[in-house]
């Protein structure tokens, strides 16, 4: 064991700013990462217990104890509640035979709950060793547990039926589905892969290129909507000894699946598109940080990057431009959503815990390991390579003025044909619904739990920065569904999971606000307690970082579209109840010390 | 236009908000100008002698005291503002909810390292002494809170901003550079 964990330290050349990559492979080769490891990763890397021990306890997918030879991790999203994920929890645990978060007597099955594992079209979904099982049925689980039973392999659980697009391929094998459904020019077949850094790059000097960028009118793909083309040029200005290319693919918004189908179906325009910014900036290394739930796409990703390597397409002097070298590592993340936000993305890459830093200043300044950087999302990779090749004023004719381009859209829930859209920004919700087949829809969802919840009388709404602005994600509820308790309820528990701790705001608050809505919906709330949420919703602002300043969104945002559903749960004629009982909340010290409690004096 | 009147009070706090409330500087020549003190610790005044216009509370509410006194407040004070991390989440003090009160007086008065001399193992239980709480409360569980300003300590510039508003009944400039928490 201790010669194990030796090795994979070395493997990463003792490194305590790979401590991250370190805790992975521990946590994949020996199950869990005990006392025993976290002893040899302080000693080696000369940092402190307590150094590691926060790093390994922030990150959902590590733990400290075995977790079965067998990981079953069970989507907990509200899409996958939708689709019966209760049922297949039962079956689960009727099968296994232990409750979730326990492990069998013998050591070969555990079952734990995790947050969205971007599988939105295809739920109720689970990640079994780095597996994804979509589609699951109570029959299915009967027959995954009894084939784990009878001593198969991971591999031969997964055979059933490939998805489509890429997903048959050799080093994917995966039966995640991709499930295209309109595409742009993003998700487009007619590009040929190479053609921008072979034949249009020679031809421009960095300052043209971002000066294409920014006449494009380009915004950050991820949801905050930065001009990207600023955001290059920044960083080309800022001194460092070495700049930085990161690629955010940590998709966590819930209901958000873009950038799986975008790296499964268009590696190469990503890993393009970044050293397209590594030409811009003037940087050598690009890192594509991605969610460990897509850790299934490690051996395929790998594949594409080394057949680019073997083009010239990566490596020394790309495209004959004298001195333009440029590569790509992937660094996965290990569960935690707060690591989309890309300062934590960052803290996350040098192996610590994924809290946001303080701003300014800004990662275009000092990012990872303190030089400048710029993170962009899979998606702005991706669609630089268009504009590059077609040239910033031809994008601007997609889109509308201030939201120029096309977007591609992860839309779930109630609809028939759950998938991803490309359209043009500037689409309406309404035209949104009938394209993806919804019907009788009671409320969408955009741009995930942080974003906004909205009801039929404002599906004459577009998409886009100016009104309704989205990283992605998009879910439709039906009629039938109740918005407070199976929709707002799971998203308040989600961000109270996620929050990093740094600001008691968002530690706390999202705590009380849960508590207060299941007050409300045990039918004790009272109109004060409407007027407190949306107080809090704006006490929360004064968090450090955008997922912070949005966890109180789910309830925000419907307690101003859907205020009636509030309204109806309340106590007639009661102005304040928060039953408080102060003889029942003194009685306990009063016993301990050994006296009557005395009200008189007050 | 007749002066507004304001009383303080420090719960469960550590008078943190009290501190920031003095860093207004020079401002304070002009809130003098605005408002009048009720009872307050800044002026000492122990009672209430008239109803008050804006009640400013500092910390959360852990013992028979500080919930007299915030009751007092809310029947006193026509608004009342929670001002900081302890009035509106409980803040440190609240670190103790979770663990049963007979831990932490055991810790606190026998068990501790630092307890010495208390070889009779005595817990303070004279009828003099407020009686603690099974847990701290913020203080919109004991009582209707108005409005909510966050911090720990809130910045001077937000407490300022905010009373200003409050008092000349205009609309409160609140940047994030001033509520932000770090």
């Amino acid at each position: 064991m201790e010669q194990n964990i030796t090795q994979i330290i070395r493997r990463y050349g003792n490194d305590k700013a790979r401590l991250l990559d370190m805790l992975i492979d521990l946590q994949e080769e020996l199950g869990f990462i005990g006392t025993q490891a976290v002893e040899l990763l302080a000693d080696t890397l000369h940092m402190s217990h307590a150094d590691i021990n926060q790093t390994l306890s922030f990150y959902h997918f590590f733990s400290t104890e075995p977790r079965g030879k067998f990981t079953i991790y069970l989507n907990d999203s509200v899409v996958a509640h939708m689709f019966g994920r209760e049922t297949i929890r039962k079956a689960l645990e009727k099968e296994v035979g232990v409750s979730f978060g326990q492990v069998t007597a013998d050591g070969l099955i555990g079952l734990f709950s995790t947050a969205c594992i971007g599988m939105s079209d295809q739920e109720p979904a689970a990640i079994i060793n780095n597996k994804v099982f979509t589609k699951l049925t109570p029959y299915r689980v009967k027959e995954l547990v009894r084939h784990i039973r009878d001593g198969r392999p991971i591999e031969e659980l997964a055979t059933e039926s490939y998805g489509d697009g890429k997903n048959p391929h050799p080093l994917l094998q995966s039966l995640v589905s991709s499930n295209i459904r309109r595409k742009g020019m993003v998700l487009s077949d007619e590009y040929d892969y190479g053609s921008v850094l072979s034949t249009k790059l020679p031809k421009m000097t960095p300052e043209k290129l971002i000066a294409e960028v920014k006449h494009s009118h380009i915004r950050g793909r991820g949801g905050a909507g930065f001009p990207t083309g600023f955001k290059w040029e920044f960083c080309r200005r800022a001194k460092g000894e070495k700049h930085y290319v990161i690629c955010n693919a940590d998709e966590g918004e819930p209901g958000t699946f873009k950038d799986r189908i975008i790296l499964t179906e268009k590696p190469e325009l990503v890993f393009e598109g970044m050293a397209i910014a590594g030409y811009a900036i003037g940087g050598d290394e690009g890192i594509l940080y991605l969610r460990y739930e897509y850790r299934y796409m490690r051996e395929y990703l790998e594949d594409v990057l080394q057949k680019m390597r073997k083009r010239h397409l990566l490596g020394k002097n790309i495209a004959g431009i004298e001195g333009f070298d440029f590569d790509i590592r992937i660094q996965f993340g290990a569960g935690a959503y707060v690591c989309g936000e890309e300062s934590a993305l960052i803290e996350s890459m040098e192996g610590k815990r994924g809290e946001p830093r303080d701003k300014p200043p800004f990662p275009v300044e000092r990012g990872y390991l303190n030089q400048p950087t710029i993170v962009n999302n899979v998606e702005t990779f991706a669609t630089i390579v268009r504009i590059v090749e077609n040239g910033g004023e031809w994008f601007t004719q997609f889109g509308t003025e201030d939201s120029t381009g096309t977007k591609i859209l992860s839309i779930s829930g109630d609809c028939l044909f759950p998938g991803i859209y490309e359209v043009n920004w500037g689409f309406t919700i309404a035209d949104m619904l009938d394209m993806v087949g919804a019907y009788e829809v009671q409320a969408v969802q955009v741009g995930g739990p942080s974003g906004t919840l909205i009801g039929p009388d404002e599906f004459y709404r577009t998409l886009g920065y100016s009104d309704l602005s989205t990283g992605g994600s998009i879910i439709i509820f039906g009629r039938q569904r109740n918005l407070l308790k199976d929709v707002v309820l799971n998203f308040m528990n989600f961000f109270i999971d996620e929050s990093c701790g740094s600001c008691s705001t968002c530690r706390i608050m999202p705590l009380m606000m849960r508590d207060k809505l299941v007050k409300l919906l045990d039918g004790n709330g009272v109109a004060q307690d409407l007027d407190e949420l949306q107080q809090w919703g704006t006490v929360l602002l004064a968090s450090r970082c955008g997922l912070g300043q949005t966890a109180g969104n789910p309830v925000i945002s419907s307690l101003k579209n859907f205020r009636y559903l509030y309204e109806e749960l309340l106590q007639k004629d009661v102005e304040f109840d928060q039953g408080f009982d102060l003889q029942a909340a003194v009685q306990e010290s009063c016993d301990y010390v050994g006296r009557v409690p005395v009200f008189s004096h007050h | 236009m007749s002066k507004q009147i304001i009383a303080t009070t420090s719960l469960a706090g550590c008078f943190g908000c009290h501190m920031s409330l003095l860093d207004i500087d020079e401002r304070i020549l002009q809130l003098i100008e605005l408002v009048e003190f009720n009872k307050s610790p800044v002026n000492d005044i122990k009672t209430f002698t008239k109803q008050v216009d804006i009640g400013i509370i500092e910390g959360g509410c852990c013992n028979s005291e500080n919930v007299a006194v915030l009751k007092d407040f809310r029947k006193h004070c026509n608004l009342l503002v929670s001002v900081g991390e302890c009035a509106i989440m409980g803040g440190l003090p609240a670190m103790r909810n979770g663990i049963p009160i007979g831990e932490c007086l055991h810790e606190a008065y026998i068990g501790g390292i630092t307890v010495q001399q208390n070889h009779e193992h005595i817990i303070p239980n004279d009828e003099e002494l407020p009686m603690l709480l099974d847990k701290v409360y913020p203080c919109h569980e004991i009582v209707k809170i108005d409005y909510f300003l966050p911090g720990c300590p809130p910045r001077a510039d937000l407490i300022w901003n905010a009373l200003y508003a409050l008092i000349t009944n205009t609309p409160m400039d609140i940047p994030y550079e001033v509520i932000k928490f770090d």
